[in-house]
């Protein structure tokens, strides 16, 4: 897979300036192995700390993340995330962009779907995330690449 | 003249006539104020005094357009203190404005009489302690509301605890009384705490019972049976009661499955599953003779 | 490389998963629980998630498999521990843990299992 030789992913989504007037700070993460994930974990764990999220949004979104990374290893061949400290004048939020440029999701009706206990959704567990967080959206091209973002607001 | 010039004769002004200006001023008060019982008569005369020589200190200051500038931060705290003790003795919002609108009449007074023969400056200097008041009243206003806000919010805070009490019926059978209306964010903390107190008693049988709840809607309905499904994963279980025959017809109305929950219509009901479940058999003794 | 420490108590397998684990990690544990139970002819196996701050899907299928291997070799699965937030948090996500049984602490996991006494 050519993601695995060069660093830089390069889907270009518009998912990854979405929230740019929301946006306070971005910084850039790599997913290439196992402990990418968890160092993410601990990432999101102190900025939903940051923003005094209730222990049980914390765990929603520390535990989207962790999904939503994995997916990026597994399926799309390793990639990015950015962690994204956002506001909208009112309230504080996190948001993380999952970025490969993997196969793609080829039915993304079908892979929002329940992916654990009916066996449908493509096992990616992404109508499980979407149900974790505030804000969900996919971009996904067959043969170029895949961005999921995510936001959880302080509510 | 410069506004400093006018600065130092207001502020000569009040200081050379403090103890008219003052006294006429808690005579207009004590004629307006309907509820004299909010602040006793020591307490409004005390107030009238401390805002009389903090404001005269102030105006000499200079600063006759902005309250919010350093000269008048002795002002501005003696209002919050004042307006804060208001809200919590029951006063209006009102009331506490007046407090110091009612300063302008005897000011206006002393004006008339500090530039006679002047009227320009007259006119300049009435609209310049008209204008001041006017934003000093709006100031009190804001205290009183911050201050009405905070008890509020601690209201609701108490509220909270409030409906979510416990009870431990038994080794391991705890009851979980809720009350209210439960909205979904609500419910959510609602839901958080039940599981927490689970926990933290180690109980095996939570009994969630919904008499003092008004309505079922599908978001609660949803949120109970969340609650119920994470109990079950962490290894207790639950049992609803205190069905009420409208929240039964709701509850089948709505099509929410409730094939695995046992629900039952007294809190009395509940407990007696809850000690078999347990082990517990209750034995009923005769009465002696 | 690192493993989780599986403790042995007469016939029952004792596991505390205290660290943040990595994919490999977990399937490093599933693979040594799984040999712990033949080897030590194990009948029952107390995994201690109260530590864990996070439970996603590859962590619940692990503990699903795993309890699904101990079944075929005739030995019982208990999780306990499980912390609110978590448990809230895989209702959201869909995840039943099928098959798993569960418990509030470890004494009434080791009840659970039949075990009350040593």
């Amino acid at each position: 897979m050519s993601a695995a030789l060069n660093n830089a992913v390069v889907f270009e989504s518009e998912l990854l300036e979405r929230h740019r007037q929301d946006r306070t700070e971005r910084t850039a993460l790599p997913l290439r192995s196992d402990e990418d994930v968890v160092a993410l974990r601990k990432h999101v764990r102190e900025r939903a700390v940051a923003i005094a999220l209730s222990l049980v949004d914390q765990t929603k979104l520390v535990t989207a993340a962790s999904e939503l990374a994995r997916n990026t290893l597994k399926y799309g061949g390793g990639g990015m995330v950015y962690l994204d400290a956002l506001t909208d004048g009112f309230r504080k939020g996190v948001g993380l962009i999952f970025v490969d440029n993997g196969p793609g999701i080829p039915d993304l009706e079908m892979a929002l779907r329940d992916g654990y206990t009916t066996g449908g959704g493509l096992g990616l567990g992404l109508g499980g995330s979407k149900r974790l967080v505030d804000e969900f959206d996919i971009d996904s091209r067959a043969g170029e690449g895949t961005a999921v973002s995510v936001v959880k607001w302080k509510r | 003249m410069t506004t400093q010039d006018y600065a130092n004769r207001i502020s000569q002004l009040i200081q050379d006539h403090q103890a008219d200006i003052g006294s006429e001023w808690i005579e207009q008060l004590e004629a307006l104020t309907v509820r004299s019982s909010v602040v006793s008569k020591d307490q409004l005369r005390k107030h009238c005094q401390q805002f009389l020589a903090a404001f005269a200190q102030a105006t000499r200051g200079g600063e006759l357009q902005n309250i919010d500038h350093r000269s008048w931060d002795e002002v501005r705290d003696i209002l919050s203190e004042i307006s804060s003790t208001r809200a919590r003795n029951g006063s209006t919002p009102s009331e506490t404005a007046t407090f110091v609108f009612s300063l302008k009449q005897p000011l206006f007074t002393r004006l008339n009489e500090g530039f006679a023969g002047d009227p320009a400056a007259l006119a300049s200097a009435s609209w310049t302690i008209s204008s001041l008041l006017d934003k000093m009243g709006l100031y009190t206003i804001e205290v009183f509301q911050r201050a009405r806000d905070q008890i509020i919010v601690r209201q609701q805070q108490e509220l909270l605890e409030l409906s979510t009490p416990v009870v431990k019926l038994w080794d391991g059978i705890l009851a979980l009384p809720l009350i209210g209306t439960l909205d979904s964010a609500r419910t959510q903390v609602v839901m958080e705490n039940i599981l927490q107190k689970i926990v933290d008693t180690g109980a095996a049988i939570a009994i969630i019972d919904i008499t003092g709840v008004p309505t079922v809607d599908t978001l609660v309905a949803q949120h109970l049976m969340k609650t119920i499904a994470a109990a079950r994963l962490m290894g207790a279980d639950c049992i609803i009661s205190g069905i009420r025959p409208q929240i039964a017809q709701t509850i089948v109305h709505l099509g929410v499955n409730l094939e695995d929950v046992v629900t039952k219509a007294t809190l009395a009901d509940a407990f007696l599953v809850a000690l078999e479940r347990t082990g517990t058999s209750v034995i009923k003794r005769t009465a002696h003779a | 490389m690192e493993r989780i420490p599986i403790l042995r108590m007469g016939d029952l397998l004792l596991v505390t998963i205290q660290v943040d684990m990595h994919d490999r990690l977990a399937m490093t544990l599933q693979d040594d629980l799984t040999e712990r139970i033949v080897r030590d002819r194990a009948k029952g196996v107390l995994i201690d998630i109260s530590a864990l701050d996070l439970v996603d899907s590859f962590i619940g299928r692990m503990i699903s498999n795993t309890a699904a291997m101990a079944r075929v070799l005739d030995a019982q699965t208990v999780v306990v521990g499980m912390q609110p937030a978590v448990a809230i948090t895989l209702v959201e996500l869909g995840l039943t843990l099928h098959g798993v049984k569960t418990a509030l602490n470890v004494e009434k996991g080791m009840a659970l299992l039949g075990k009350t006494d040593f």
